[in-house]
C-alpha cells in the first residue's frame, strides 16, 4: 500500500508536457479498457435488465474515458486526438491497472472486478472533484454521480451472489480468489502518482483507504462472505507491464485504425 | 347504445370499435384469434430486438473511433430497451416473458430473418442502420396507430429511437463514401450483400401472405407487404444515388407512369430457406441467445433466492 511502484522513464513522460499528462492518460486508459470489457457483454447478459445495466456502465466509462483523452491530448500539446491516444498506442504504452484488463469470466468475475474498481473509482473521483485542477475536477464531478450508481449496482450484486444460492456463492468465492490480488495496484501509487500527490494534484491514496476498506467490509458482511486475507498485490499495469490479456483486447479495439491508417470513420 | 349492445355479437361490437379506430385495451373483450395473432406478432418483434443485438454487437469491440463505439453501444442498448417494452406489451395479453423466451429458444417463435445474415465489415454497421432500420421504420411507423393500445404506445417510443438509429447508419455510409477509395468499396460491398435481404424484411408477396387480410381488417397491419416494399425501394434508391452507390439490381428503373421505381424479383427461395432456419447465422444466433439464457440461470436464481431470504428476515424483524 505505502510502497511506491518502480517506473522506468517512458515515452509517455514526455518532456515539456504537463506533469498531469501521464496521470490523465492513465485515467483514460483505465476507463476505456473497463468500458471495452463491459461492452463485450452486450447481447449476452444473464437477463435483459442486466444487459442494459452493463451497457449503461460501459457507456458511462466510455464517456469518462473520452473526456480524459481529450484533456490528455490538450495537456500533451502535440496535436494528437482522443482516437490517436486510444487507437495508436501499443500495450506497453497503456497505463491501466491490471484489474480492468482481466477477462469478463462469468458474471461473478465481472461483478467482483467491477466492485473492486468502483469502490476505488468512487473515492478517487471524490478526491479529484475537490482538487486544484479545474478541468479534472469538472470531469470528476460529472463522473462521480455515475460512479455512485455503479458502486451501488456492483455492491448489490456482491451481496446477492454471496447471500443467494450455494452455486452463486461458490462462483463468487472463486472470482474473489482470482481477482482480489489485483485490487492493491489501484491504491499503490506509481512514481508519477507519488510526485503528483506531493504536488497536491492527485489525492493521497492513503487517505482514501479507510473509506474503501469500510465499504468493502460492509458489503462483504452483508454478503455473508468472510473478508479474504490480503493477497500479495499484482502490480505493473500502471507502468506498462501488463498481463497477456491486454494485447488481444487492443488487437480487437484497434483493428480498423491499424489496418487502414490515417482514415476518417 | 343499448340497441347496439343487444343486437350485436361480441365479435361485431369488437369489429365496430376497430372500424371506429377506438383502441383495444388489455381488459377489453377480444376474439381469441386477435389475441393469438398479437402475441405472435409482438413477441416476434421483441425477439427480433433481442436477436438483433447480436449482429451489431459483433462490431462494438471493433468500432473505429471512440465516438462510433459509443454511438453503436448506445444503439444496441436501445434495442435491448425496445425488447423490454415489447415483452411488457405482449404480457398484457396474458403470456409471460419466460414463456415467450422458451418459445424463442425452442424455435417455435420466429424473429426477423435479417439477423441471420453475418456482419462482415464496418460498413455493415452503416447498412444495418441505414437499410435494416430504414425497413424496420417503414414496417413500424404504421404500428404506432395499430388497434391494440399497449402495442401502439410501445411503438411510439420504439419509432422515435429507430429514426436516430437510421440517421447514424446513413451517416456511417456517408462518411465511408466521402472517404478513401477503400472505404467506398467497403460501403458498396456491404450494400451488395444487404440490399436483397432488406427487401425480404417486408415478408412474402401479398399473394402468398395468408394472414395479411385478417390483420388489415383488425387494423393490426395498415399496409400490405408489397406496398411497404415498394415504398422502401422508392425511398432508398435516391439515397443510394446520393451516396454514389449502386443498388445491386439491374432492373431498378424509374417508372414515370407509376411514379415509382420498378425493381427485380426477390429470390424467394433464399427467403424461405432462411425463414426455415437454413441461413448462415440461424444456428449461431439462436445458440447465442440460448447460451446467454442458460449461463444466466444461476444469476437469476441467486437474485430470487436473495430476495426471498431478505423478505423472510424482514418478516421476522417486524
Amino acid at each position: 500500500m505505502s510502497a511506491t511502484q518502480p517506473e522506468q522513464s517512458t515515452a509517455t513522460a514526455a518532456q515539456g508536457a504537463s506533469p498531469l499528462f501521464p496521470f490523465v492518460l492513465q485515467l483514460a486508459d483505465t476507463s476505456l479498457i473497463l468500458a471495452h470489457r463491459l461492452s463485450e457483454w452486450c447481447g449476452h447478459g444473464p437477463v435483459l435488465e442486466q444487459d442494459l445495466a452493463l451497457a449503461n456502465i460501459s457507456l458511462d466509462l466510455l464517456g469518462e474515458a473520452r473526456s480524459y483523452y481529450q484533456y490528455a491530448a490538450e495537456l500533451e500539446g502535440k496535436g494528437r486526438t482522443e482516437d490517436d491516444l486510444a487507437y495508436l498506442r501499443s500495450a506497453v504504452e497503456y497505463r491501466n491497472p491490471l484489474l480492468v484488463e482481466q477477462p469478463n469470466g462469468d458474471f461473478a468475475h465481472t461483478i467482483v472486478r467491477q466492485f473492486l474498481f468502483d469502490n476505488f473509482h468512487y473515492q478517487l473521483l471524490k478526491g479529484l472533484k475537490d482538487g486544484p485542477d479545474a478541468r479534472l475536477a469538472s470531469i470528476a464531478e460529472k463522473s462521480l454521480k455515475e460512479a455512485a450508481y455503479h458502486l451501488k449496482w456492483s455492491s448489490e450484486w456482491i451481496i446477492r451472489l454471496g447471500d443467494g444460492t450455494d452455486e452463486s456463492r461458490k462462483r463468487l468465492d472463486k472470482a474473489i480468489a482470482t481477482l482480489w490480488r489485483f485490487a492493491g495496484e489501484l491504491t499503490t501509487p506509481t512514481a508519477t502518482e507519488s510526485q503528483l500527490q506531493e504536488l497536491g494534484l492527485v489525492p493521497d491514496y492513503v487517505a482514501l483507504w479507510p473509506a474503501i476498506q469500510a465499504h468493502t467490509a460492509h458489503v462483504l458482511a452483508e454478503a455473508t462472505v468472510p473478508e479474504p486475507p490480503a493477497p500479495v498485490a499484482q502490480l505493473g499495469g500502471k507502468t506498462g507491464r501488463h498481463s497477456e490479456h491486454l494485447g488481444y483486447l487492443l488487437a480487437e479495439l484497434q483493428y480498423l485504425q491499424r489496418t487502414y491508417p490515417g482514415l476518417t470513420w | 347504445m343499448e340497441t347496439l349492445a343487444q343486437d350485436l355479437s361480441p365479435e361485431e361490437q369488437f369489429q365496430a370499435r376497430i372500424d371506429a379506430d377506438i383502441r383495444i385495451e388489455p381488459k377489453d373483450w377480444m376474439p381469441e384469434a386477435y389475441r393469438k395473432t398479437l402475441i405472435r406478432q409482438i413477441s416476434q418483434h421483441a425477439h427480433s430486438e433481442l436477436v438483433g443485438m447480436l449482429p451489431e454487437g459483433n462490431w462494438i469491440t471493433r468500432a473505429p473511433s471512440l465516438k462510433r463505439k459509443s454511438i453503436l453501444l448506445a444503439k444496441v442498448q436501445d434495442e435491448a430497451g425496445h425488447g423490454l417494452y415489447l415483452y411488457s406489451a405482449a404480457e398484457t395479453l396474458g403470456t409471460s416473458r419466460d414463456q415467450m423466451l422458451a418459445d424463442l429458444h425452442s424455435g417455435k417463435a420466429k424473429y426477423s430473418s435479417i439477423f441471420n445474415y453475418p456482419t462482415l465489415s464496418w460498413a455493415d454497421m452503416g447498412c444495418v442502420g441505414w437499410l435494416v432500420d430504414g425497413a424496420a421504420i417503414l414496417n413500424q411507423v404504421p404500428l404506432c396507430r395499430t388497434s391494440y393500445g399497449p402495442y401502439a404506445r410501445a411503438m411510439v417510443r420504439v419509432c422515435k429511437e429507430e429514426s436516430f438509429h437510421q440517421r447514424q447508419g446513413f451517416e456511417i455510409m456517408q462518411t465511408l463514401c466521402e472517404g478513401a477509395p477503400v472505404q467506398k468499396e467497403m460501403a458498396q460491398e456491404a450494400l451488395n450483400r444487404w440490399w436483397w435481404p432488406t427487401l425480404m424484411m417486408f415478408g412474402p408477396k401479398d399473394s402468398e401472405s395468408p394472414n395479411t387480410a385478417q390483420s388489415m381488417n383488425w387494423r393490426i397491419k395498415r399496409f400490405t407487404n408489397d406496398e411497404l416494399r415498394q415504398k422502401f425501394v422508392d425511398m432508398m434508391v435516391p439515397q443510394a444515388e446520393f451516396l454514389g452507390l449502386t443498388v445491386p439490381d439491374p432492373a431498378v428503373k424509374w417508372n414515370e407512369a407509376r411514379q415509382a421505381y420498378d425493381f427485380g424479383e426477390v429470390n424467394w427461395e433464399e427467403f424461405w430457406n432462411v425463414v426455415k432456419g437454413n441461413g448462415l447465422c440461424n444456428h449461431e444466433r439462436l445458440q447465442a441467445r440460448v447460451q446467454a439464457h442458460e449461463e444466466g440461470a444461476w444469476v437469476r436464481e441467486a437474485a430470487l433466492a436473495h430476495a426471498a431470504k431478505r423478505k423472510a428476515r424482514e418478516a421476522v424483524a417486524v
